[in-house]
């Protein structure tokens, strides 16, 4: 079935190119009334269906905050899980608005793929998880092992590198989705299941025995992770971009969405700006002026997002790390809004 | 025109006039055709053009400059010499000959078990004909890809870790990661062996021409299928004693996490496979009994009447009227297994599909020129196998005299 996706995905940028070339992608989705967003296949914290079958995870946070910035309701956005392979495939040939999925920013699929990433939403590495039988305690010690990766991802080729440059040999076992990793690794078809840290977090705890598998100390890249748009649409990409850096200044500036709505009333000029009090900034980027405002009420602010989704009370528990503002000594920091 | 217009006048004999331009059927045949082929190839460039536009507006590098730049990414079983700093080019041909090697396999895998099958759906044992049913009912009536699944998820996971694994003289062994076999180690001397084996199956040639011959001289039959088999299987193994068994074995022996040397069958390569040649030989059975049951059955009693034995009879008068009814179809099936096996990307077997038209395609981006390489292999791929089974289907056709 994959196959046939991706085989009609392809079919589907030669022929839509034609169709979908130069309509602006904000308006389209104003007319269309909702906001079509690519997601993972199912990653806890991230983006992962709840038993009711609503959407969450810090992704699809993201996916919120553009919808409540673009069209005032963050809950007008349809979900289109992708896996690794498909996932570019779909944004390229109009498939989806924006892709939200854990996807790592790099130099060639910047430049090559036709697309734009619009920032990090979280600051990720790319770590190694074993079963604790098997007594390893660091990656060093895995010469001859056999990986698990998922298809089509930096992973794959982070993998190689580390291998090679420490002399080892190593055998990839390569899935398709994320599932079909885990089951792998379950199953003892693989020593070693190796994917981005918060994935690893996120994949541990679906593990029938979640204490039976450790993730080991080494962080062998850098994987910065975030929203892509198509490249040539200027607007839609300067929305998509300020979405996210208006979470994580609200983060700065203290609101939050339970007290947005009285902050509002502030005299501080900096939060009457934000929340389209005083100003023009919802004009320049072609929404409502109250955009920001809506994304803090109705999603959260950065801080809000990350502790609701795999902050240190959720079954990841994931400490803020790198994702930490700038000012707490994180990386995350915004353009100021000005 | 004006020489037309002339014509008439000077073969004035002749009964009809030339017809006119668009009434003559052959040119207006031809008119027809090149329009077509216009039109065609005129919707071809419109797309191509089109694509090519849109990809450049999109900023999506196209082109196959990347054939040759570095991988990066492992593969877990390739055919030749293959590592992540080689070219994006040679992750092609890996994924090629890793599809091809699971198609030939399970090319003859299936045809084996499906002629098998076919005999037994038609054996006046109401046993051995109803299992045959009963196996043709079942594989061919559920779907490739959970067959795929079924052998890999349910029945190859079953199977211990590698610690524990199933052994046979401590030489085979059996586990999760795969099937771990020995590996013949050729050493210095070990040539006069292959030499040998060509010189028995050159010597059987002979051997098959002179009986035939000698047949069609004497009338007697010359027992040429024991002699031949010894041709070709007893000069090697006496090539291997004489020279002293250059050929020796390497052991797979538990090193690390994994078994090391010898070789290893991966799981993804056994339950594709087995998936493959199992659900197409359920059809090839029904091909076989059908062309079987093409032959009248005077045939049969014609040959016994002539004093010919049954198994005689079988090989000389009923298969080869058979065949004819089955070749054709046959090819079809081939075609659909080779196809099929592109649903290894569904358990991670390296084919092409997934080494090729997955990872490649995802770390350079080139959807369009890989998913068209693609398509160009299979129907290359599809192309031959119809060639080769036609040539074979002229030969087996009925010679009228």
């Amino acid at each position: 079935m994959k196959k046939i996706g991706s085989v009609a995905a392809a079919a589907a940028v030669a022929l839509t190119f034609s169709v979908q070339s130069h309509s602006a992608t904000l308006d389209t989705v104003k007319e269309r009334g909702y906001l079509q967003c690519g997601v993972s296949t199912g990653l806890p914290g991230f983006s992962n269906p709840d038993d009711k079958g609503n959407w969450q995870g810090l992704d699809v946070d993201v996916c919120r905050a553009v919808a409540a910035a673009a069209l005032g309701d963050a809950s007008k956005v349809k979900y289109v899980p992708l896996n690794a392979k498909e996932r570019f495939t779909a944004l390229q040939s109009g498939e989806i608005d924006m892709l939200s999925r854990n996807t790592t920013w790099t130099l060639t699929r910047d430049t090559t793929l036709g697309l734009n990433f619009t920032g990090v939403s979280y600051y990720d590495g790319q770590g190694f998880m074993v079963s604790k039988k098997l007594g390893v305690s660091s990656a060093l010690e895995l010469d001859g092992a056999t990986v698990c990766i998922q298809a089509g991802t930096t992973t794959e080729l982070n993998l190689a590198d580390y291998f090679r440059q420490n002399n080892m040999t190593y055998q990839p076992v390569v899935f398709d989705t994320s599932d079909q990793t885990v089951q792998g690794f379950e199953a003892g078809r693989c020593d070693v299941l190796t994917s981005d840290q918060s994935q690893l977090y996120a994949l541990r705890i679906k593990l029938a025995d979640p204490s039976s598998a450790m993730v080991l100390p080494e962080v062998i890249s850098k994987e910065p992770l975030g929203p892509s748009v198509r490249q040539g649409d200027d607007q839609w990409f300067n929305l998509v971009k300020w979405s996210l850096f208006a979470a994580v200044t609200a983060e700065e500036m203290g609101l939050t969405s339970a007290n947005v709505d009285q902050m509002k009333n502030s005299d501080n000029p900096d939060v009457k700006r934000f929340t389209g009090a005083e100003g023009d900034f919802g004009k320049a980027l072609g929404v409502n002026n109250d955009w920001a405002y809506q994304i803090v009420k109705q999603v959260g602010n950065y801080g809000e997002i990350f502790e609701r989704n795999v902050g240190a009370n959720t079954p990841l528990g994931i400490a803020r790390g790198l994702n930490a503002l700038w000012s707490k000594g994180g990386l995350q920091y915004a353009p100021p809004m000005r | 025109m004006s020489s037309e217009a002339k014509k008439p006048q000077a073969h004035s004999t002749m009964p009809n006039n030339k017809p006119l331009f668009w009434n003559d059927p052959e040119k207006r045949a031809l008119f027809f055709q090149a329009l077509l082929i216009l039109a065609v190839g005129g919707a071809i460039w419109i797309i191509v053009d089109n694509t090519l536009a849109n990809l450049e507006q999109r900023g999506i590098t196209t082109g196959f400059d990347f054939l040759s730049k570095p991988a990066g990414f492992g593969i877990l079983q390739s055919l030749i010499e293959y590592n992540e700093q080689e070219s994006y080019g040679r992750t092609f041909i890996v994924g090629l000959l890793n599809t091809l090697l699971v198609s030939g396999i399970g090319i003859a895998l299936a045809t084996m078990l499906g002629f098998v099958i076919g005999v037994a759906r038609l054996s006046h044992n109401w046993l051995i004909s109803r299992l045959a049913l009963v196996y043709i009912e079942i594989f061919r009536n559920i779907p490739l890809l959970l067959q795929i699944f079924f052998w890999y998820f349910a029945v190859l996971r079953a199977l211990p870790t590698a610690k524990q694994s199933l052994s046979i003289g401590e030489s085979v062994f059996l586990n999760i990661r795969g099937l771990y076999i020995p590996s013949p180690v050729f050493e210095a001397g070990s040539s006069i062996i292959l030499i040998a084996l060509i010189a028995g199956v050159i010597a059987s040639f002979f051997v098959a021409r002179w009986a035939h011959k000698r047949q069609d001289d004497t009338g007697q039959i010359f027992p040429t299928t024991w002699v031949n088999l010894g041709l070709i299987v007893g000069l090697p193994v006496i090539a291997f004693f004489i020279s002293g068994s250059p050929v020796s074995l390497e052991y797979p022996e538990l090193k690390g996490f994994n078994f090391r040397g010898g070789i290893t069958v991966i799981p993804e390569f056994l339950a594709l496979l087995v998936a493959l040649s199992i659900y197409t030989a359920a059809f090839i059975a029904e091909i076989v009994r059908s062309g079987i049951q093409s032959v009248h059955h005077g045939q049969t009693e014609a040959a016994h009447a002539l004093g010919l034995p049954h198994g005689r009879t079988l090989k000389l008068v009923i298969i080869p009227q058979a065949m004819r009814v089955i070749i054709p179809p046959l090819t079809s099936q081939y075609l659909n297994l080779t196809k099929n096996s592109s649903l290894a990307t569904a358990i991670g077997y390296p084919d092409l599909v997934s080494v090729f038209a997955g990872t490649t395609l995802n770390q350079t981006g080139q959807a369009v020129e890989i998913i068209f390489i693609t398509m160009a292999v299979y129907l290359l791929i599809s192309l031959l196998i119809s060639v080769f089974m036609n040539w074979y289907n002229k030969r087996m056709s009925l010679v009228e005299r």
